[in-house]
């Protein structure tokens, strides 16, 4: 057992913001695609919309890999309330890097329509053609998704106030740079 | 006696099947057209055709197929792309309510033929030649068969559209007689 190191690894930090941006952009083309009209161009958001979800997925997998075989750094001190918080919104959030990808693939497939990875790679469909189903899925991965932008905000929130208020380096152990205050003041 | 009776049989079912027009059987005949969005294959039927087929297995070469499609009754699976592909720049459905399929002739081929006809779409016409196998089901004869056919020939879509969805549409038919 390795000792805890105080920051994450590279490959984490990368796979971290990487996954976060794809999140942002996949969330928002979500939300503009669906109130768009019948047009080409729907049609194209909905196809980069599943293109991400799936990238988002495949990254996902790495990284639970990853963070499986790689221990993350020794939490900074604070309440028990917090700690279990902290947990709880990570697993959730690590549920749902699965599920809201999981849930839109079905949704595709029920609907009638494969989801072709980037024009190229035709992946299996998960359930048969089933109308009803696709409507079920449709407000489940809508759910899942609002679920995601929930704990997102709490997430960000969170890292916000350990690092403006707390002022301590949990948010700092997830930056690509390196400037941690304890090693600054080490340096010092 | 046996052999008597068996011939007879026989003669009475060659008859049967030598007999004239029958129509198309419309709850077992499935009409599909698969297209491409985004290199996404979709499937889509035509809910609403009616035909007629003439068809002796013993004098294929007679054999005539008439088939008339409705060009509202094609199902994407979603109300607002059925709407889309009923208007002007797609099917048109609203001037040309049918597309239709004629025989011109029928050449025997292995376990089917081929059939040269004209198929109209969109008040447009075009000779083709489609490879059909024919299969005996209960009461009737079964035809399966494929055919490619370009949307810019027929003038269905318009350029904006064509950005995203393929030229080529493969139409994926199974019409069974009825008994």
């Amino acid at each position: 057992m390795s000792l805890s190191p105080d920051r994450y690894t590279r490959t984490a930090i990368a796979l971290h913001w990487l996954i976060a941006g794809l999140i942002v952009c996949a969330f928002a083309l979500g939300m503009v695609m669906t109130d768009l009209a019948m047009s080409p161009q729907k049609l194209k958001f909905f196809a980069w919309h599943k293109w991400l979800g799936i990238t988002v997925l495949g990254l996902s997998a790495i990284r639970a890999a990853w963070r499986l075989l790689h221990a993350a750094p020794t939490p900074v001190a604070m309440p028990a309330w917090q700690r279990q918080a902290s947990t709880f919104t990570h697993l959730f959030l690590y549920a749902l890097l699965f599920l809201v990808p999981l849930s839109g693939w079905t949704y595709s497939s029920a609907s009638g329509y494969p989801v072709v990875y980037l024009g190229l790679v035709q992946l299996p469909d998960l359930v048969a053609k089933d109308k009803v189903l696709a409507e079920s899925l449709m407000e489940l991965h809508e759910t899942l998704a609002w679920l995601l932008c929930a704990l997102f905000v709490v997430h960000v929130a969170a890292a916000l106030k350990h690092h403006l208020i707390d002022r301590d380096d949990t948010l700092r152990r997830m930056l690509p740079w390196r400037s941690s205050r304890g090693s600054t003041e080490n340096a010092v | 006696m046996k052999r008597l009776l068996a011939t007879a049989l026989a003669a009475s079912l060659a008859f049967a099947a030598w007999a004239a027009a029958r129509n198309v059987d419309p709850a077992k005949s499935t009409l599909v057209a698969t297209f491409k969005q985004m290199n996404v294959p979709v499937d889509a039927p035509f809910r609403q055709f009616k035909g007629s087929i003439d068809y002796d297995a013993a004098h294929v070469a007679d054999a005539k197929a008439s088939i008339e499609v409705q060009t509202g009754s094609f199902d994407i699976g979603e109300a607002d792309y059925n709407n889309e592909v009923r208007k002007p720049a797609w099917f048109d459905s609203a001037r040309f309510p049918t597309a239709s399929f004629v025989s011109t002739a029928i050449k025997p081929d292995g376990s089917g033929f081929e059939a040269t006809g004209t198929l109209t779409i969109k008040g447009k016409a075009q000779t083709i030649k489609v490879p059909v196998k024919a299969t005996s089901v209960a009461g009737g004869t079964a035809f399966d068969g494929t055919l490619k056919v370009s949307r810019a020939y027929f003038g269905i879509g318009d350029a904006e559209w064509n950005d995203v969805v393929d030229d080529d549409v493969t139409v994926r038919f199974h019409i069974v007689q009825t008994p």
